[in-house]
């Protein structure tokens, strides 16, 4: 079985090398990306159920032994991330090659975006299956440089303006990144995730604080956490919607994923919990506060993103196995709610040619579906009691009050007032685009090619799926928050003879 | 364990990822790029220095207490090459916002920008009021979809 762990990386590389030699014929680009994140989705399944029944599967890459050698390790959280991704990944290409985003013409330049897109996706799935340091880098590096390419996609003057503020942001976080893996190395003479975790328990005290701090500026940045995530709102609204959808939903992820897996592995009863449970607060607070003040549909969902990267920090930060299930949850739900959200705006622009709230008016008339897939999305955004988003919140606000003290209590003071802010903005949409009687300006277009829909109604349902599946879902957030806390099981699958 | 290190590589360290840090403060793009090169190389040095020094580590050759370490010279190898994608990519970047606009800087921040427009028209947000909003600001309005060749626009 262990076997199958490259191959969510694989699969995607293998597909973007074809997808680069089949330039300009689109069927067959669009069959080979298709089926390659289609095979990445099964592979994840099956990875998600072997972990969960037998513990973390282990490869070591060209057979080199563990603390030197590159190490790809899939346990419950990872693979968990991988299903979740893969599927949402898997969505946004059908959405994209409904909408002609994907299409080659001849002189095209776009018959990069899927390849592109694919060594995307595996850059997020090499970073999910680090199990080393350096590793993580290189993922991160892969999704990044695929995502620069994204985000400038057809090079238009916005986008050139945009898109530079968001490399040179990138950039820094990686140089830090990759300061702190230098510090890493030269401190403790390993990479290893399983290894560090043993050896950084000698390092004296403020050398240990100073890299888990580092670490955390470098994820910080990425998963756009206050006082870090201004030039996310800025930069992710002018991409093509089917390239928001998927950084909105995944890329920040990636950077909380690695937040968990760093602070729980490397620094378990870490000093830094209060200051990640303040900036969580503040996070939330400064997020939704700026998608209030929004006028543009796009703008104003980049703002949520950001707020609700709060809640799984709070998680984090509360760094009780109630805590990190919470956490965990809530990235689950928030990765698919969050692409459904950005690809509903994307079909409100195809529809109308605006996500200008202003110019918007009367869709729910004029297109019944995106009014129902809007509002089940955004009602599940904001914690409405049957959806995910509500026992994700629960879980978390539940955590806080068990953990008690007053920080906590702050927290899930703040955490319901966001949620209640949430619903106020989701409402704000709802009534100025949805319900009030139609501007003159909305000039309506070709209706909506059907697999952009289709792949959105996937993407919504699977959304509200997570609800029906609540159940068995805990069971598996549980069990990897419990090892998380834990660390042996993750140390002893990479080091079955102990560290050396 | 002997790092090689001393007095001299440390001051090169901090002068390269200084100036880098200056540089990349600038406006203009491409000195920002300069500054992302120079922070690469000095972390670069940083993992070197780092990390135990001594011969080439080569079994046969070099006895084992003192071989160099292999693994950061392979890590510096690979930021080498990451960093050198990235310079090729920010120079095409800076190369087209030259293109397009006639000079390379990085521009306000669209919030920014606003709550100037507004501050300078003594203007609360409005947006739910019909006032001044995204349609009358042509930073937020998108621009029309693309499909096919690269767009018309630019000196070019």
């Amino acid at each position: 079985m262990t076997a199958l762990v490259p191959l969510p990386v694989m699969l995607p590389l293998l597909g973007a090398a074809l997808t680069l030699l089949l330039a300009n014929r689109p069927l067959p680009q669009r069959v080979v990306s298709v089926s390659c994140l289609g095979g990445t989705l099964v592979v994840a399944v099956v990875l998600l159920v072997q972990a969960y029944r037998h513990g973390p599967l282990v490869v070591e890459i060209g057979d080199w032994r563990a603390p030197v050698g590159i190490v790809l390790v899939a346990d419950q959280l990872a693979a968990l991330m991988l299903v979740v991704s893969s599927a949402v990944t898997l969505c946004v290409l059908l959405y994209s090659i409904g909408q002609g985003q994907a299409e080659t013409g001849e002189t095209a330049p776009l018959a990069i975006f899927h390849p592109t897109y694919l060594v995307l996706t595996a850059g997020v799935t090499n970073a999910f299956l680090a199990g080393d340091l350096f590793n993580l880098f290189v993922g991160f590096e892969m999704l990044l440089a695929a995502s620069f390419v994204l985000i400038t996609l057809n090079g238009t003057r916005l986008r050139i303006r945009t898109g530079s503020t968001y490399v040179v942001v990138n950039v820094l976080a990686s140089m830090i990144f990759l300061i702190s893996v230098g510090l890493v190395y030269a401190a403790t003479g390993t990479l290893n995730l399983a290894h560090l975790a043993a050896r950084l328990d000698a390092l004296p005290e403020g050398v240990r604080l100073s890299l888990q701090l580092m670490l955390l500026l470098a994820f910080g940045i990425k998963a756009a956490v206050f006082p870090l995530s201004a030039w996310l709102p800025d930069s992710y609204p002018t991409a093509p919607a089917p390239v928001t959808a998927v950084f909105a939903g995944l890329l920040t992820k990636v950077g909380v994923y690695a937040i968990i897996r760093t602070q729980t592995l490397l620094f378990p009863g870490h000093q830094a919990g209060e200051l990640l449970m303040v900036v969580a607060g503040l996070t939330m607070l400064v997020g939704i506060l700026g998608a209030v003040a929004q006028s543009d549909m796009k703008r104003l969902l980049s703002f949520t993103l950001v707020s609700h990267i709060g809640f799984m920090i709070f998680g984090v930060g509360l760094s009780t196995v109630a805590g990190l299930v919470g956490a965990i949850f809530y990235v689950v739900h928030h990765i698919t709610i969050q692409t459904a959200l950005f690809l509903v705006a994307g079909l409100v622009e195809q529809r109308t040619g605006s996500t200008d709230l202003r110019r918007l008016g009367g869709l729910a008339r004029m297109a019944p579906v995106l009014g129902v897939l809007f509002f089940v999305s955004a009602m599940n955004l904001a914690g409405i009691p049957p959806f995910s988003g509500f026992l994700g919140k629960l879980g978390l606000l539940q955590a806080g009050v068990a953990a008690g003290g007053p920080l906590p209590w702050v927290l899930v003071a703040v955490g319901t007032l966001t949620s209640l802010l949430t619903l106020y903005v989701a409402s704000r949409v709802w009534n100025l685009a949805f319900w009030r009687a139609p501007c003159q300006t909305v000039t309506p277009t070709a209706p909506l090619p059907a697999l952009m829909v289709g792949a959105t109604v996937a993407l919504v349902a699977l959304g509200v799926g997570l609800t029906v599946v609540a159940g068995p879902l805990f069971d598996v957030t549980t069990g990897a928050a419990v090892d998380l806390r834990d660390r042996t099981p993750y140390i002893r699958a990479v080091l079955p003879g102990g560290p050396p | 364990m002997s790092t090689g290190a001393n007095l001299v590589s440390f001051v090169a360290i901090g002068v390269l990822v200084g100036c880098g840090v200056s540089l990349l403060l600038e406006r203009s793009l491409s000195r920002v790029l300069l500054g992302i090169i120079l922070i690469g190389n000095g972390i670069n040095l940083l993992i070197i220095f780092g990390s135990r020094s001594g011969r080439a580590p080569i079994v046969g050759v070099t006895e084992a207490p003192s071989m160099s370490d292999a693994l950061p010279q392979a890590m510096v190898l690979t930021a080498i090459v990451i960093t050198f994608g990235i310079t090729a990519f920010l120079l095409a970047l800076s190369y087209r916002s030259w293109y397009l606009t006639g000079d390379d800087e990085v521009p306000d921040d669209i919030e920014d920008q606003q709550i100037v427009r507004r501050a300078a028209r003594k203007e609360v947000s409005t947006a739910d009021l019909g006032g001044e909003g995204a349609g009358s600001d042509e930073e937020q309005v998108d621009p029309p979809v693309q499909r096919g060749a690269f767009p018309d626009e630019g000196p070019g």
